[in-house]
């Protein structure tokens, strides 16, 4: 009698990419990803979390930022397959509409945006600026969020926001 | 992006072996090598992903001194409590660049080796003999604001754009590296290299070289010290012209100083001949413009950055003072005192 094969097995993993396991907003998922292809990439186009968002894709704008095992990095500069078995967080996965996360809340109070473009690159940062722990005044907190250029140029609201949930938290 | 072959060796030993081949490169957090391969300024053909390596952390050397991992992060290396205590000069050297998401994946071993970012060495519609030997510079005689002034040559006037590095040139450093011929040390004065004929050398490294660490001296400066980065924007650009000081200061005498330049040539710009100028002096506006004159000598401007000249001879002194007087610059209020 033959022995039935199990085809998933065998064509989980097409040739080329790289099986690679990743907990994104707490989920965890293993996908076969082409090794060229950015964390960026993987989350806009792979997951269709399109909250991250691609500015420039050089590492110049900061409008990717999102957090590795906690770690506010640009994933338009990090190859997805290099960070098999982290977390990965995204804006989606710090708030939801009715479940504002309290940058969310605060960017929303403090008038920190306009297009809104820059916005979800912004609030991963400034959550990424949190958990280093290392700003706390007006000018450490403008300093340590320079890595995100906001065109509309909502700078100093987005440091109010910012200092007011570090005030909240201290 | 071309298409590579992704290799992800759990040694360095078996790292080294896969990288001994053509068109191979080492990648660590990327922040530099993506970029770069997006633009098709590299194309390589096989891609070896280091980061599992155990190359991450930051050690007490016999006699005093720390090693620092090839693959900390420029972050965890700036906040360290050792190198925020022991080389504060480091420390800020190193958060007076990039941004802090580009500090958290780019590496100590990447920042060694970044390239320059001359825009021409960028755009492959350009010549460049840095990415394509023989082809020209477009730089010379083009748009050079941001190009070097010192050791440059008929081939190339590209700079070094770490500011990381500038700091370990006046610290004397020494960069640990393993290859196909085992390990060696190379000290940071001859880590990098002036372009001359081979412009597309940044470096001394041997093909298939893999940094290992960089290590720091016993002899910390932790009062007299400075790092001085004068930029377009206050923040995340790079260094149009910037300087390194340390310094040790006995009875109002400066016993020792060296001063290392970044923004101004193919490699951290330092000068041992022209440091003894200094040796013995008064901190004065005359001595330290003396030394920078020295410092300076020969330097040839572009066109376009010729006003780095001026920039770095005042910039030097600012800096002296700055050492001299023990209130280096902060990098977080900008304002130069």
């Amino acid at each position: 009698m033959p022995t039935a094969v199990n085809s998933a097995t065998y064509a989980a993993v097409p040739i080329g990419t790289v099986p690679t396991t990743l907990t994104i907003n707490g989920e965890t998922r293993t996908r076969a990803i082409e090794p060229w292809t950015t964390l960026l990439d993987l989350l806009r186009e792979g997951e269709d979390l399109i909250g991250t968002k691609k500015g420039c894709d050089h590492g110049q704008c900061g409008a990717c930022t999102v957090l590795v095992d906690g770690r506010r990095i640009n994933s338009c500069l990090k190859l997805a397959v290099t960070l098999d078995g982290a977390e990965i967080t995204t804006i989606e996965g710090l708030g939801q509409p009715g479940d504002l996360h309290p940058l969310q809340s605060a960017f929303c109070d403090h008038d920190a945006f306009q297009c809104g473009y820059c916005t979800p690159g912004q609030i991963c940062s400034a959550q990424g600026l949190i958990n280093e722990g290392k700003a706390k005044t007006r000018e450490e907190v403008r300093e340590l969020m320079s890595g995100n250029l906001c065109r509309c140029g909502a700078y100093s609201n987005i440091i109010d926001a910012v200092l007011d949930v570090i005030g909240e938290q201290a | 992006m071309n298409r590579f072959d992704y290799a992800r060796p759990a040694s360095v030993a078996e790292a080294v072996q896969a990288g001994a081949g053509e068109q191979v490169r080492y990648l660590a957090g990327g922040t530099n090598l993506i970029d770069l391969m997006k633009e098709n300024v590299d194309r390589p053909m096989t891609v070896i992903d280091i980061n599992r390596l155990p190359l991450d952390a930051i050690e007490e050397l016999d006699g005093g001194g720390l090693r620092l991992g090839a693959l900390v992060p420029n972050s965890n290396t700036a906040w360290d409590a050792r190198v925020e205590q022991r080389y504060p000069l480091l420390s800020s050297a190193i958060l007076a660049g990039a941004s802090p998401q580009l500090r958290n994946a780019a590496t100590n071993g990447g920042n060694l080796n970044q390239r320059t970012r001359c825009y021409y060495f960028y755009d492959v519609a350009t010549p460049c003999n840095k990415r394509e030997p023989g082809s020209g510079c477009g730089a010379i005689g083009g748009v050079n604001r941001i190009h070097a002034i010192l050791g440059a040559s008929d081939q190339c006037i590209a700079t070094h754009p770490s500011d990381m590095c500038v700091a370990l040139a006046v610290l004397d450093a020494t960069v640990q590296v393993t290859g196909p011929d085992g390990d060696r040390a190379i000290p940071i004065a001859d880590y990098h290299r002036l372009p001359g004929d081979e412009p597309w050398r940044d470096n001394t490294l041997k093909p298939g070289e893999l940094v290992t660490g960089i290590d720091l001296p016993a002899e910390d400066f932790t009062q007299n010290y400075t790092y001085l980065k004068l930029r377009d924007r206050l923040s995340y650009a790079f260094a149009l012209v910037s300087i390194a000081v340390v310094m040790r200061v006995e009875d109002g005498t400066i016993a020792e100083a060296r001063v290392a330049l970044g923004g101004v040539a193919h490699k951290p710009w330092r000068s041992t001949e022209a440091e003894k100028l200094l040796k013995g002096q008064q901190p004065s506006p005359q001595a330290f413009g003396a030394f920078a004159d020295a410092l300076l000598a020969g330097a040839v401007g572009q066109g376009e950055n010729d006003f780095k000249i001026l920039l770095a001879r005042k910039g030097i002194i600012r800096a002296l003072k700055q050492a001299a007087e023990a209130t280096p610059q902060s990098q977080t209020d900008k304002r130069v005192a």
